[in-house]
């Protein structure tokens, strides 16, 4: 989505104190917008910094009203004097983190490879199943957008246990998988809706068998598509937290079912915690910045008419 | 097999394929996805005969019956291409989203209507009885349940409150401003953080009632007693504040993206006719982007309805059930009592209830654009 730059601004112009009281205000909501964006991510990494006292004093502002500390970070094994040293919390959490890693990759891939060929076909072919047209099955992928988590958590806790797929990472992905797959087909068949059928036409013209035409022709043009779905999925595979937490208990715990198991009996670390909720939302808001654009894209697929 | 296959690709695409496939290719196919069925009822034959202690020869888990249905679904679609061709190689772009889909929801989903009627609990060693419909007897007399689904209409409700902010934040990104980019992406940040680790941090130490900073501007501001979570009515408007917080963004990114298309020449002529900006919003603005607020409103709202990990994460529903979704109830109801049973005759009603209301959403939305426009 690119940027349009307004040009009427000029007519807005009324008079100059109008004007720099409008300016004012916009700015002014901005910045408060931006502070309350922001300061639940600032307070959550100087947290991490912070010893006990300072914490329950309320000290705001590092090396101003406190002297920042390894502490939360060494109690997690990642700061710098702990780093060489074997720490059992840090390859747990490593696990953990890796978890979610192959758990929110691989369900955004596999949602990505079915969802596409699914689109695809939907957009460019007829089909009849039975009584089911097209459009009836394409309202029978995205109806599951509508389902519940918790409707299928149960029956799947107990089905799980019956196939032997509790608490391991395939069974979670195959879950995520569904949990996105609405998402990947709503955007992929907008992608495929608006490339123009005529460039296949001429594939099939020139020898190209149907898969072929899909994978030379089309899918090049789709990728940028295809890339806004897989992150969009990562980042909601990334965050889940329901499944995790009824499916999973020690091999395929993933981050967010660690952060929320963090409080003790003994009160709450507030610094470990602060950590460990920073290392598990710095991956996603590095994703955030660096692929803003495709983000954007893959939330306002369809929305727009 | 590969003697039999005709090369369907050197022909164009509108030729009617099916009859230039071979009988001898033909029969193959049917062959091979009737043997791919047969195995597979045989394997879940030989399960169920093993699992109700029948014979002797099966398997520990049920896992091969999976592997059995990979299998079957591959046999079937190599089985499509042999026996129809093109039109097969086309069946094949749906056919592993529809085997997965179906798998995945309609087999469990059924099940799980199953479970609902019987009396299990996991911690038990009872094991499953079916009771009929003694869980929803329980069901309409539980007052915790109701109120789940009370609060669950508050949160929903809460999705209008989200709107207003939302279309606001886009109206300010979509004005004359410098460092556009900048703050798009700042707007955007909460989305992408996790709800737990944020909610963990925003709910339990910013709201904190001796110390966190959300608590001390609180008492600056005049509120005496700043227990956010104590009280059900704060504690609800807390968990609302904290959804809101993080799906805001959605909204305006969907909200910003209807400004962005909207055309330029219908906002100056509205603005040449002398309409000011407060009339130029309500009667030309906010009109047109009707249908993009229908469907970010909709989304929104089946969003909300599957909140649980906030709740669960910050007040574990309390103060006594004041802050429960249905579905961070049921969790509880699993997690603390086993009761898989009467938990998952919750969850189908809610199924139920939700069905209904989302289609009644979507036919009112639709006569609500079409009257206005």
């Amino acid at each position: 989505m690119s940027v349009q730059t307004t040009d009427y601004a000029a007519s807005e112009i009324r008079s100059p104190a109008s004007f720099f009281a409008n300016r004012i205000f916009i700015y002014g909501a901005l910045v408060f917008w931006a502070f309350i964006c922001l300061f639940p991510i600032y307070w959550t990494i100087t947290t991490s910094f912070k010893t006990a006292v300072d914490v329950t004093q309320g000290h705001l502002i590092p090396f101003v009203d406190f002297q920042p500390d390894w502490k939360g970070w060494r109690s997690l094994g990642l700061s710098p004097d702990s780093i060489f040293r074997t720490s059992t919390v840090r390859d747990e959490f490593i696990k953990r983190f890796m978890n979610s890693v192959i758990t929110s990759v691989g369900a955004s891939s596999l949602a990505i490879v079915i969802g596409s060929l699914a689109a695809y076909g939907l957009t460019r072919y007829r089909y009849h199943f039975a009584w089911f047209k097209n459009e009836d099955i394409s309202f029978f992928f995205l109806s599951q957008l509508i389902l519940p988590p918790v409707v299928l958590a149960l029956p799947f806790l107990v089905l799980y246990r019956e196939v032997g797929m509790l608490d391991t990472r395939i069974g979670l992905i195959l879950l995520y998988t569904l949990m996105v797959l609405p998402i990947v087909i709503w955007i992929m068949r907008d992608q495929f809706n608006s490339i123009p059928v005529e460039l296949e036409e001429a594939a099939l013209v020139d020898g190209l068998s149907i898969w072929g035409a899909f994978f030379r022709i089309v899918m090049p043009i789709a990728l940028p598509g295809m890339v806004a779905a897989f992150i969009l999925a990562m980042v909601l595979c990334w965050n889940e937290y329901f499944f995790a937490a009824l499916l999973t208990s020690t091999d395929a715990k993933t981050i967010p079912v660690m952060v929320a198991s963090q409080t003790g009996s003994q009160g709450i670390n507030w610094w470990s915690m602060a950590a460990l909720a920073t290392a598990a939302i710095t991956p996603l808001a590095v994703i955030g910045i660096a692929l803003e654009r495709y983000l954007i894209m893959g939330m306002t697929a369809g929305a727009v008419k | 097999m590969a003697d039999q296959t005709l090369p369907t690709d050197a022909w164009p695409a509108n030729a009617a394929p099916s009859d230039l496939i071979s009988p001898g290719r033909k029969r193959l196919g049917r062959a091979l996805m009737a043997a791919a069925t047969l195995g597979l009822l045989a394997v879940i034959a030989v399960q169920i005969l093993y699992k109700t202690e029948v014979d002797t020869i099966g398997f520990e888990t049920w896992r091969p019956v999976v592997y059995a249905y990979v299998l079957w679904g591959v046999a079937l679609g190599i089985g499509q291409v042999l026996t129809r061709g093109e039109d097969g190689q086309r069946a094949l772009f749906l056919l592993p989203a529809l085997l997965f889909t179906i798998a995945m929801v309609i087999f469990p989903t059924l099940f799980g209507f199953y479970i609902a009627l019987t009396d299990w609990n996991l911690s038990s060693f009872s094991g499953r009885k079916f009771n009929g419909l003694d869980n929803f007897w329980q069901m309409l007399a539980d007052p915790y349940y109701r109120n789940a689904l009370f609060n669950m209409v508050l949160y929903v409700l809460a999705v209008l409150v989200e709107y207003v902010i939302a279309f606001g934040l886009a109206l300010l990104l979509n004005a004359q401003i410098r460092a556009r980019k900048f703050f798009r992406v700042v707007f955007l940040m909460p989305l992408m953080l996790s709800p737990v680790a944020v909610s963990w941090m925003i709910g339990k130490s910013l709201m904190e009632y001796r110390f966190g900073p959300a608590a001390e501007l609180a008492r600056q501001l005049g509120w005496e007693n700043p227990a956010f979570f104590s009280n059900p009515i704060t504690a609800r408007i807390s968990i609302m504040v904290l959804d809101a917080w993080t799906f805001i963004p959605f909204m305006m990114i969907m909200l910003l993206a209807g400004l962005q298309a909207m055309s330029r020449e219908v906002l100056e002529a509205a603005r040449v006719d002398g309409a000011n900006a407060w009339q130029t919003f309500w009667q030309v603005t906010f009109p047109l982007m009707l249908p993009v607020s229908v469907t970010a409103i909709i989304l929104r709202i089946i969003f909300k309805l599957k909140l649980a990990d906030i709740i669960i994460t910050v007040t574990s529903g309390g103060p006594g059930g004041a802050t429960d979704s249905v579905s961070s109830f049921i969790y509880r109801e699993y997690r603390d009592r086993s009761n898989v049973g009467y938990g998952t005759m919750l969850a189908m009603a809610y199924l139920i209830i939700i069905i209904v209301f989302v289609t009644w959403l979507l036919k009112f939305a639709n006569r609500f654009v079409r009257n206005v426009n």
